[in-house]
């Protein structure tokens, strides 16, 4: 029987059984994003609540729409209009939030651990949506379910992951991930992003210095979003950064010749990835962003939807009618 | 709890004869086949679709078109469960729009399940009528809904299960009625 998930806080924990469960529950997911009524009244009367603490677009639209589309209510916590402007710590505003009930809630936050430090003190099931430069495990399961997808199965995989790798909470995710589905990683950026401590985050994991080499074999090509505010001279310059480091059509060729490329977004067309390349063929940009949907609607649902960890579990009903 | 077998309700040769005269039924009701389409709900539901297909295929020479629907998403009593159950692929590749569905599925008991493929099935379009196929009706129905197609009814107490076992699914073919022993 699957173990069963209090919280989604990262992929660090969760074993092989558990992803391929949670990649196979998003299929009935997926067909459901094509039906002409996108609407399930599933978690109808539950509330999700969404504590962005860190500004997001993208995996906050994400995860509201997955909520909606399963019938739950949201309540919003943007860091731009909060309290924590205020100076309010991050323990008094989930309280807070908390004491509205909602049946569970989801967090970003620009510290490390802390969907695990809310997870501690509170009764609800907590999704991580990215914390600091730890982990963002919807954004790995997203990356797994496209690999699998286009490719037919998860097993074993060159994987390159190109860009800011030291600060990449996706990096480090989709490397816990995919290594404990044997995927051999190359990482490749600048010199400064690439400490040797990475080699160490898990077996199989080695650092190239040029992209060339990086891309020669691979089979899954992961570019990683360049942060605009790293890149300044005169530690580095963006011209400098797309000679050597921009995924180009030429330099995709090295890789093996299906091999699929991702970009968790926001991308920046010409700095870390030839447009050509962002809408070739070979790119899954769009199906990451629909699978992500998937994703989290499945998460949504096994987390959220139960009965409160204090209800009568049916099993115990059943001992106790034998006795 | 023990379970107890109490008696067979249909062998593999009945279940057989039976599904030969609901898809006669099926077909014969509906005057020809056109925008005919089974709905099989998941899990015995969809071999019972299957052959009914393949029965009006090999008798009466008609092609109908056969669906899978799970109704997990449906269900009307998940927040009252501390596991959530496991969700299947609906897999229905015509569209339903106008279509003349037929649902079927194995046992009809409280009627909450058909109530969600119902449910399923809008979310898909808007039918032009939907009707009910099973293999067996017990009764003790919680909500107003009839099968247009029955294979047997039968009468049961509150304790008791109807067991459909298919060769597809179980590796075995019969129905039986068994009680719940305390």
């Amino acid at each position: 029987m699957q173990q069963r998930l209090q919280h989604l806080l990262g992929i660090e924990e969760l074993t092989r059984e558990q992803i391929t469960f949670i990649l196979d529950q998003s299929k009935p997911f997926q067909e459901f994003q094509k039906h002409p009524l996108k609407k399930l009244a599933t978690l109808r009367g539950k509330t999700v609540a969404l504590a962005f603490f860190e500004p997001s677009t993208r995996t906050r639209i994400s995860f509201a729409t997955a909520a909606s589309r399963l019938g739950a209510d949201q309540m919003n916590l943007q860091a731009e209009s909060s309290s924590l402007k205020k100076g309010e710590s991050l323990i008094d505003t989930v309280r807070t939030l908390e004491a509205m009930r909602p049946d569970g809630i989801v967090i970003r936050h620009s510290s490390s651990g802390a969907a695990e430090f809310v997870a501690e003190r509170l009764e609800i099931p907590v999704i991580n949506a990215g914390d600091g430069t730890h982990e963002h495990p919807t954004q790995a399961l997203l990356d797994a379910l496209t690999i699998r997808d286009r490719k037919g199965t998860l097993e074993g995989w060159n994987v390159t992951i190109l860009g800011d790798i030291l600060h990449s909470r996706v990096a480090r995710s989709n490397i816990l991930l995919l290594t404990k589905f044997g995927a051999r990683i190359t990482l490749c950026g600048p010199a400064m992003w690439m400490p040797r401590e990475l080699e160490g985050l898990a077996p199989n994991v080695r650092r190239v210095a040029r992209i060339e080499e990086a891309l020669d074999g691979a089979d899954v090509v992961i570019v990683l979003r360049v942060q605009t505010e790293r890149i300044h001279e005169p530690a580095l310059a963006p011209e400098e950064y797309i000679l050597g480091f921009q995924l180009t059509e030429n330099r995709l060729r090295l890789a093996e010749r299906h091999a699929l490329v991702l970009h968790p977004g926001p991308m920046i067309r010409g700095l870390e990835i030839d447009p050509t390349v962002a809408d070739g063929p070979q790119s899954g940009v769009l199906e990451q962003v629909t699978n992500g949907l998937a994703v989290r609607m499945s998460l949504l649902y096994q987390l959220v939807g139960r009965a409160p960890a204090d209800a009568p579990h049916p099993a115990k009903e059943k001992s106790n009618a034998a006795d | 709890m023990r379970v107890v077998e109490k008696r067979q309700l249909l062998s593999a040769a009945e279940i057989d004869r039976t599904l030969n005269r609901l898809a006669l039924e099926i077909v014969e009701k509906t005057g020809g086949a056109k925008n005919l389409a089974l709905v099989g709900v998941r899990r015995r539901g969809v071999p019972l679709a299957d052959r009914l297909a393949k029965i009006a295929r090999a008798s009466s020479r008609i092609e109908i078109p056969v669906g899978t629907l799970d109704i997990t998403l449906y269900r009307d009593d998940l927040s009252t469960v501390a596991q959530q159950p496991v969700v299947q692929s609906t897999d229905i590749a015509f569209p339903v729009d106008d279509r003349d569905l037929v649902v079927v599925d194995d046992v009809l008991y409280t009627g909450r399940t058909i109530r969600a493929a119902m449910n399923g099935l809008f979310d898909l379009g808007r039918p032009k009528r939907i009707r009910l196929c099973v293999l067996i009706d017990r009764g003790h129905r919680e909500l107003p809904i009839e099968a247009a197609f029955i294979g047997q009814t039968v009468q049961t107490s509150g304790t008791e299960i109807v067991e459909v076992r298919l060769n597809e699914i179980d590796q075995e073919e019969r129905v039986m009625l068994v009680d719940r022993v305390d």
